[in-house]
């Protein structure tokens, strides 16, 4: 549960379940050392292995860090793969307002973590930049009144961003997440909007975001469609071209067109783990030509995997991460356990739906069936399959993504694509790092950004 | 090899018996009201009034006399300067306990010890040596407020216990500004309690240097030669780093832990994550690893490349690690850089083939105690 492994030859695991393995070999020093196997010398073996699984999770006693506010539905772009955005101008009907932005925030800072993380959701964010600055105002003020952290980003296509906006996220120390999703062609394809210029849009909003916040105030972040498949390659080096440290390859989204369109199956989680492995070793080989270039969703398992650290990311933790380390407040008040929870709600399925800013308590969104159930059905210390398989502590549960492919919280993990993609992509991670070339070198690096 | 101590050739006689300690000073127009404490260091054998003691660079007759005498430096001695503390005896018998100039000094603290290292190369002595204490005492308040760093040594030191955190606060209020590094060996810290207390100094310059040989409890225990000692130094790191005292591995490679740095390198990533700083080491052939020769004798060139892993995986890992004691031709190039000029100035030596090395600048060279077992990897860079 802590995470340690250490790989023993066959025979030396056979002895020791039987219980004969001898004392003086190899095998018998590395599984007491990792803390598989205790004796009269380790006697502190379980107090270290106490402190490794209190500081893995960690993250839950700070409970929620991460809330996503969607400040508008609105916005310039008609992506297929978004199911949320709405390209109205009725700004009444798809707008937060003050109201619901303000009793949001009161909600957000009932919150026990020391650190709050307020992300701006849309829809496109900027064109309501208005609830922007009031709530980035009024967090700050309630920030130093609970003496709490605050820090903030905006998820934008940058289309819209001004010198006006940037000059105000200098001043409140607002980050910036964008969207790329490639190439030029590629980028335009998957993210159409009047003019066909989003790709431009992005690399000069990028520049400009850059001159006002510096070089890191700006990440990006891609979806993965149809027509990225064949390209990872073009797709890394539009990330290394513009000056990203690396890049999140990110897996298809069950949620989008391929639900929609029934096509979501097994096969496309093959077809991206083809995609995943060309970039990784595409990756691994800028690496060896001394460029310092990471692929996130690497990074995020190898840090479970080789640290005693946990990466926060909400998707790979168990308990799982929905509610207690992220949530979203939509434009209407509505209080969903994830964004995938939220873009089910746009399809008709209310299931993730926690209560409404205007008519539930912090108590009883935080204690509601609606977040319990999920998070207890779905824990893989007890889910079957997950609770006697290796790489447990690597993975994580995701009561979302299997409601949505197979209709309950746990799913058969034969048929779940969200196991098979993590199955091979830890075992090809770790046969990287124990492979002891230049490039376990790199992924060790990357397990600690 | 610098020489620390040798006696004087007497060339006024004492005028009070037994030894003190004495500050240097070359300043003829020194006040009267800091003389009077001092030891006046002279080139030319001519001596001011109002010192206690004085020494001298050559064989001349002074014209006056001081309480404690004046005695002619012998050869090895020739070196001190203004500022270096020394003890003289009643019979010209001089300890040099401070130099000035030296990048660091080390204080013995006590000779006793609860481990028995293998290769110890200070042996502990189970005697009374509470003396140690007094005169550390006494150095301390005489060693300049703007000195870099000094050390306290043992034994093991904390077995001083109260007398031990007398002594840290004591450098803790006279040089709040100089590194304090304690070479510890931590058992003492499995007392949370002890820790705490040390914690509560609150000096910010104190780092504890304690020895890791291994992350199996055997190997270790067996290396310090004491059972239990693994865990024991292990909890004493977890209750000082719970204390907020900062701490340094130090880990002396030979034939018994060589085999394991890779994954002693893993087992300080995953447990000991707080530690600051994690120092690999080469054998001094001195003390106890010269009878234990056989036992702990191996070539560095021989582990050059486990070495190198265990170094750069924890690199990687984001930690703060050194290599000390070990010539930079020894190692393998991706870790030459993590080579720290290491070796008290008084203890390091170069060889013949040394003469011709680019290399010679950024090298620790040869524990001159032992000439690292004549080395046919010995080569210029």
């Amino acid at each position: 549960m802590a995470g340690e492994y250490t790989l023993i030859p066959e025979q030396a695991f056979s002895d020791f379940i039987s219980g004969t393995l001898h004392q003086d070999t190899d095998a018998y020093a590395k599984l007491l050392e990792a803390g598989f196997l205790v004796d009269d010398t380790s006697a502190l073996s379980l107090d270290l292995l106490a402190v490794k699984l209190r500081t893995k999770l960690s993250n839950i006693s700070r409970f929620t860090s991460l809330h996503m506010i969607v400040v508008t539905l609105r916005c310039d772009h008609s992506c297929p793969y978004c199911q949320v955005s709405r390209q109205s101008e009725d700004k009444e009907k798809y707008d937060i307002s003050p109201e619901t932005a303000g009793k949001a925030v009161d909600l957000i800072f009932r919150s026990p973590s020391r650190d709050i993380k307020i992300e701006y959701q849309g829809g496109e964010p900027l064109l309501n930049f208005a609830s922007v600055e009031f709530i980035t105002k009024y967090a700050v003020s309630l920030a130093s009144k609970h003496n709490k952290n605050v820090s903030f980003v905006i998820a934008t296509n940058l289309s819209r961003i001004t010198d006006d906006m940037l000059q105000f996220c200098k001043e409140f120390d607002v980050s910036v997440s964008t969207s790329l999703d490639g190439p030029k062609d590629l980028h335009n394809l998957n993210r159409p909007m009047s003019g066909a210029d989003s790709f431009e849009r992005v690399a000069s909003g990028v520049d400009l975001t850059r001159r006002f916040l510096g070089r890191s105030s700006v990440s990006a972040l891609m979806t993965t469609t149809e027509a990225s498949l064949g390209r990872v390659k073009d797709i890394v080096d539009t990330y290394v071209e513009m000056g990203f440290p690396g890049i999140f390859l990110r897996p298809l989204s069950p949620y989008g067109f391929a639900i929609k369109t029934k096509t979501y199956s097994k096969y496309d989680t093959r077809r991206w783990l083809d995609f995943y492995d060309e970039g990784l070793e595409y990756i691994l080989q800028l690496n060896r030509l001394g460029v310092d270039f990471s692929e996130f969703y690497s990074s995020t398992i190898l840090k479970k995997m080789l640290t005693p650290f946990s990466p926060g990311y909400v998707d790979l933790m168990s308990p799982a991460g929905i509610g207690i380390a992220a949530v979203v407040y939509n434009y209407n008040g509505n209080i969903y356990a994830s964004d995938e929870g939220r873009m089910r709600a746009e399809m008709g399925d209310e299931t993730f739906r926690l209560g409404n800013v205007h008519a539930n308590s912090y108590d009883e969104i935080f204690t509601s069936d609606e977040l319990l159930e999920p998070l207890e059905r779905s824990f893989t210390g007890s889910v079957p399959m997950c609770s006697d398989c290796v790489y447990e502590p690597y993975c994580g549960a995701e009561p979302v993504y299997h409601h949505a492919t197979q209709g309950d919280f746990v799913g058969f993990k034969p048929l779940s694509g969200f196991c098979e993609r993590n199955m091979h992509v830890i075992k090809r991670l770790m046969s990287i790092v124990e492979g002891g070339s230049a490039d376990s070198r790199t992924l060790r690096r990357w397990s600690i950004r | 090899m610098i020489a620390l101590q040798g006696y004087g050739i007497g060339l006024k006689e004492p005028a009070r018996r037994g030894s003190r300690i004495f500050r240097l000073s070359t300043d003829d127009k020194r006040p009267g009201v800091l003389a009077k404490q001092e030891c006046f260091l002279s080139k030319d054998g001519k001596f001011p009034p109002a010192f206690a003691a004085g020494l001298c660079l050559g064989d001349y007759v002074p014209a006056t006399g001081y309480d404690h005498g004046i005695w002619a430096l012998p050869e090895q001695l020739l070196y001190l300067g203004d500022g270096d503390i020394v003890r003289i005896g009643e019979i010209g018998e001089i300890r040099v306990l401070f130099r000035k100039n030296a990048p660091m000094n080390y204080f013995l603290l006590t000779e006793r010890c609860n481990n028995l290292c293998l290769m110890c190369s200070q042996p502990p002595k189970n005697v009374l040596d509470d003396y140690l204490g007094d005169e550390v005492e006494e150095v301390i308040k005489l060693v300049p407020e703007n000195t870099d760093a000094i050390g306290f040594t043992g034994g093991e030191p904390a077995l001083l216990g109260g007398r031990f955190l007398d002594l840290i606060q004591l450098a803790s209020s006279y040089l709040p500004n100089t590194d304090l590094h304690v070479l510890s060996n931590g058992r003492q810290f499995v007392d949370a309690s002890a820790a705490r207390r040390l914690g509560a100094i609150g000096h910010p310059r104190l780092v504890l240097g304690i020895p890791l040989y291994s992350p199996s409890p055997a190997t270790h225990d067996y290396v310090v030669q004491s059972k239990g000692a693994f865990n024991e130094t292990v909890a004493g790191l977890y209750n000082l780093k719970e204390a907020g005292v900062r701490i340094e591995l130090r880990v002396v490679v030979h034939r018994q832990n060589f085999t394991q740095l890779t994954r002693l390198a893993n087992f300080i990533f995953r447990n000991l994550t707080f530690v600051e700083h994690i120092a690999f080491m080469g054998l001094e052939l001195t003390g106890y690893a010269r009878a234990n020769i056989d036992s702990l004798w191996i070539d560095p060139w021989n582990y050059r490349s486990v070495l190198s892993e265990a170094v750069l995986r924890l690199y990687d890992y984001g930690m703060n690690v050194s290599i000390y004691n070990l010539p930079s031709c020894l190692l393998e190039q991706p870790v030459r850089s993590f080579s720290r000029k290491s070796i008290s100035d008084w203890k390091n030596e170069f060889v013949a083939e040394c003469a011709t090395c680019g290399a010679r600048g950024e090298c620790c060279g040869f524990f001159a105690s032992a000439g690292m077992r004549q080395n046919s990897h010995i080569t210029a860079l």
